[in-house]
């Protein structure tokens, strides 16, 4: 099993969580975080006072699948997220030792 | 002895138009706040500049041009200042209808309590076009809307002018007693002028028809702008009674104050349930729509009826607002906040129901004085945005509404998170 986490600018997140729940992906989280990676941020002044806005306002989704759905989520992720215009973001894949339903306890592929 | 209490009846005439306008100035607040609680996080700083920015230009264009447009004054308030007891005091006591006679008061109070009325009416606008619309382009329109198209409407209500030398409303039984029409749907008209030619926020309306939900940032905030108004609206409608000072108009002032409080509440009650009814659920923002829906309604009309009547009217309205909101969207006219609903239909919904209870009035006075008033607005505004959208445009880029317009216009954001100092 994978974990996909996706960092992904905020207003793509209704096009990635249809593109994922079109290809049968049934769970999602969702956190609002700040961040930048090779986008710049900008200077802005507060009462004549100079600051820097470095971390810029985006969302992490993350998503439990089995191994098998793995190319077909990068591929629906990136389509869905993609501006073309810098920021758009990143996606990682880290291995998932175990997964858990708490309501029936289930385990494994059958969880995610 | 007499010319003491002259004295007396001229200050508190006086002090009561102060008092009111005070009120009505402090309805500007709760609009900020109405407004900034109803707009994502990402725009607060941007609406709560327009409004601050909006109220101030408002009171100096009327100072400067509006209020010799609309009543015949000079151009920049001069020889507002100059008193003259003696000549006052000769005024009262030479006059046929004596102490119960109409109000005599200070000038430059009475500039006070219309200026005021004139950043209300400005005010309207500044949540239907949120979230999308340039701040100086917005700006720009306050200058001409405050300066110019409101006084000139203005001047033919509580002016007494002909309109255009055509014809006069005070003659056609036209009757609008603290400004339903003559503010709240004048105001409406301009937004509505404005919202045309802005579009809809980016993701309201889906390509299939949908109609997305933007959530307000912060509700309690919308809430507390609510209650803000509602008390300021004591003001609105209590000192357009134009005076305290005998017995008869005290009274009157009293039943403004019940019923403008009756008609709140009776379109809270209504817009409550009426959204419970169709969204199976209590709907904060509809239940405060409902209330300012209610307060615009007895705008037209507060002193006649009677309280429960006040409280069915105001309900009225707070049917309407919810039906109108639903209805907007459903012709894709994005209006984050329902001005046009509540001040727009309400408004004219508040004019309609006059002669009901004032038999001094006509229903057709009361349909021409609306279209004229509407027409006028719309199409002058309509006008200067279509001006001010070929000059400097009046939307901002798409990145720049997604990103949001605090940093856009604004450079500083309402709730700012992780800020480091150079």
């Amino acid at each position: 099993m994978k974990l996909v986490t996706a960092i992904i600018k905020p207003f793509k997140l209704d096009d990635v969580r249809e593109a994922l729940s079109e290809i049968g992906v049934q769970g999602v989280t969702v956190t609002e975080v700040k961040g930048f990676g090779r986008q710049k941020g900008h200077t802005e002044l507060y009462r004549g006072a100079e600051y820097v806005v470095d971390f810029l306002p985006k969302v992490k989704v993350e998503v439990a699948i089995g191994d098998n759905l793995l190319d077909q989520v990068i591929e629906s992720i990136t389509k869905a997220a993609n501006t073309g215009k810098i920021g758009d973001g990143k996606i990682f894949v880290t291995e998932l030792l175990q997964a858990i339903r708490i309501r029936t306890g289930e385990t494994g592929e059958e969880a995610v | 002895m007499e010319s003491n209490i002259f004295h007396l009846q001229y200050a508190i005439d006086t002090f009561y138009f102060l008092m009111c306008g005070a009120l009505v100035m402090w309805m500007a607040a709760g609009f900020a706040m109405l407004e900034s609680g109803l707009v994502r996080a990402k725009n607060t700083t941007e609406i709560l500049t327009k409004n601050v920015a909006l109220y101030a230009i408002a009171c100096t264009m009327y100072l400067v041009c509006g209020y010799a447009i609309m009543y015949d004054g000079t151009l920049l308030l001069s020889g507002i200042e100059q008193t003259d007891a003696v000549a006052v005091l000769g005024d009262f006591a030479s006059r046929e209808d004596g102490f119960e006679g109409g109000a005599i008061y200070s000038s430059a109070a009475d500039f006070f309590f219309q200026v005021v009325f004139v950043a209300t009416a400005m005010s309207i606008v500044s949540g239907a076009v949120a979230e999308r619309m340039k701040l100086w382009a917005f700006l720009a329109f306050a200058v001409v809307m405050t300066g110019v198209i409101y006084p000139l409407e203005g001047s033919w209500t509580w002016g007494g002018k002909d309109v255009f030398g055509l014809y006069n409303l005070g003659d056609l039984g036209f009757s609008d007693f603290a400004g339903s029409g003559i503010v709240h749907l004048a105001g409406a008209a301009a937004a509505l002028a404005g919202v045309l030619l802005l579009g809809a926020r980016k993701g309201k309306y889906g390509p299939k028809g949908e109609i997305r939900a933007i959530p307000g940032s912060n509700l309690p905030l919308a809430a507390l702008g609510t209650f803000i108004l509602w008390m300021g609206w004591f003001g609105f409608n209590g000192g357009s009674v134009l005076k305290l000072g005998d017995i008869a108009s005290a009274n009157s002032v009293a039943m403004v104050f019940l019923n403008t409080n009756a008609a709140a509440a009776g379109g809270a009650i209504a817009a409550l349930t009426t959204g419970r009814l169709l969204f199976g659920k209590a709907d904060l923002t509809m239940l405060l729509n409902g209330a300012i829906a209610g307060l615009v309604v007895i705008t037209a009309e507060p002193s006649t009826p009677s309280a429960l009547i006040a409280t069915l009217w105001g309900g009225l309205g707070g049917v309407a607002v919810v039906f109108s909101v639903i209805f907007l969207d459903k012709l894709r006219i994005d209006d984050p906040v329902g001005a046009i609903s509540a001040h727009g239909v309400c408004g004219f919904l508040g004019l309609i129901l006059v002669p009901i209870t004032n038999g001094d009035a006509s229903f057709s006075g009361q349909l021409i004085g609306a279209a004229t008033i509407f027409g006028w607005v719309f199409l002058a505004s309509l006008l200067v945005w279509g001006i001010i959208k070929a000059v400097m445009g009046v939307r901002v880029s798409e990145q720049e509404e997604y990103e949001g317009v605090d940093l856009a216009e604004c450079g500083m954001e309402a709730y700012p998170e992780f800020v480091t100092g150079k």
